[in-house]
């Protein structure tokens, strides 16, 4: 364990990048914060990095992020802190015209 | 995509029924062994948007997650999106496009004219995101269909 603080969690994936997570609808990964368990994940399934983030390293607007049932952008978003046994959820937002 | 005629009625009475406004939903089903979209169901959700409503939709996270949960709990996934184009072609539109998810998803798009539907098209997002492609949309026979089962390979 490289640090005590360091909380496994479940990371809930949306269907089509399954395909980037060895078909697992969920993966384990670590950190303190949403960031860490974001970062993680996108080291072990490299993949999934261009469709989570734009190329200046920021989420995509329409990339919802969840704790549990609390979306991030009311908590503290990528730096809210997660715990032991978490749920992590990537949800998509859809609009078009 | 994969699906039935039961399915593709359905997209088209949800837009009918919108109109004059955008109506739009959730393809529930599974994904094949060769990755292609199996739908075998639809959950028509309301269009969150606050104005405009005839010529855009939006579906929340929210309605997204409550969608994931229903999806599972029948054995499925959410594996694509419909929205109907009242008085306009069944061709994604440049905000379609803008606003677009991961690529994967199939997009249906129903087009409504004067209150009737008209064209239903599929698509889905290049992988380097730069347009949509179309997708063949292969009807299956209700026989065939029910051989489905939720989510069991046939």
């Amino acid at each position: 364990m490289a640090n005590t603080q360091t909380a496994t969690v479940t990371v809930r994936i949306p269907t089509p990048l399954r395909s980037y997570t060895d078909g697992q609808a969920t993966v384990e990964s670590n950190g303190e914060t949403v960031k860490d368990v974001l970062t993680h994940l996108v080291d072990r399934y490299g993949d999934l990095k261009s469709n989570l983030y734009t190329d200046d390293g920021t989420l995509r607007q329409f990339v919802n992020i969840y704790v549990n049932d609390d979306d991030i952008r009311y908590k503290d978003g990528p730096d809210t802190p997660v715990s032991a046994g978490d749920e992590v959820s990537i949800v998509p937002s859809i609009a078009g015209g | 995509m994969l699906t039935t005629s039961a399915v593709l009625d359905a997209i088209r009475d949800h837009g009918e029924n919108a109109y004059p406004e955008e109506g739009c939903g959730f393809l529930m089903g599974t994904v094949t062994d060769d990755c292609a979209n199996r739908v075998t169901d639809i959950r028509p959700v309301a269009n969150r948007k606050t104005e405009n409503r005839e010529r855009r939709y939006e579906i929340t996270p929210d309605d997204y997650r409550e969608a994931q949960n229903a999806a599972e709990a029948a054995g499925l996934d959410v594996i694509g999106f419909f929205h109907s184009h009242p008085d306009h072609p069944a061709r994604p539109s440049e905000t379609d496009l803008r606003e677009a998810t991961f690529p994967g998803y199939t997009y249906v798009i129903v087009s409504v004219a004067n209150g009737e539907a008209t064209d239903l098209t599929a698509w889905s997002l290049a992988v380097d995101r730069s347009s949509f492609e179309s997708e063949e949309i292969h009807v299956l026979k209700p026989t065939d269909a029910s051989a489905w089962g939720n989510g069991a390979t046939a």
